[in-house]
């Protein structure tokens, strides 16, 4: 099965909503960007239906280089962790898997 | 940032659409999101990341009022892996002292 793309989530748009192609295809790419802006600025994100996006501050670890053995520290870092929401984890248990 | 800041901001970046119209925009396009990955589907953004599913295997577990065992079933849980630039641009604002 294919993926979900930013494409096919234009054509959504143009096709249910009638915005035109060039609207469409800004208002997902701004999507996406305002999203990655506010996590950029240490802000977390909150899709109500869908989840949160936030961040987790790492301090520095020692970490091994896995082909040489040799010692090298993994530095101080910030990740983006997803955590889906009630509604979607719901939609989501209900996948049986079958049809991958 | 909630979802109406969010509508609120792409409404307040581009001209032609209305907070109306980028409101419904933005909930198409989570609706459309939750549908793919209800149906097994993969979620792929260059740059932003990608969402899948993860199963996780059936378990017992506990009910945590009365102690009694329960069996719980095997079950798929959505699973988002960040891109390359948003992992960097996040590491940029910790570097910033954001």
């Amino acid at each position: 099965m294919t993926a979900l793309t930013k494409s096919e989530m234009a054509e959504r748009l143009f096709e249910e909503l009638g915005l035109n192609k060039r609207e469409a295809k800004e208002v997902v790419e701004l999507f996406f960007e305002e999203i990655r802006a506010s996590l950029q600025g240490n802000e977390q994100v909150k899709l109500s239906g869908f989840g949160n996006f936030d961040l987790r501050d790492k301090s520095q670890r020692p970490g091994r280089n896995p082909k040489t053995g040799e010692e090298i520290p993994i530095s101080a870092r910030r990740v983006v962790t997803f955590r889906p929401g009630q509604k979607l984890k719901a939609r989501v248990e209900e996948y049986a898997g079958t049809e991958s | 940032m909630t979802k109406s800041e969010l509508i609120e901001l792409i409404a307040a970046r581009q001209s032609q659409l209305s907070s109306k119209d980028v409101e419904l925009a933005v909930k198409t396009i989570l609706e459309q999101m939750s549908q793919s990955l209800s149906t097994g589907e993969r979620i792929e953004i260059r740059g932003f990341g990608s969402f899948s599913l993860h199963y996780r295997e059936p378990r017992k577990g506990r009910n945590p009022k009365t102690g009694d065992a329960v069996e719980l079933t095997g079950k798929y849980v959505p699973h988002f892996k960040p891109g390359k630039e948003l992992r960097e641009r996040v590491n940029l604002g910790l570097q910033e002292g954001l």
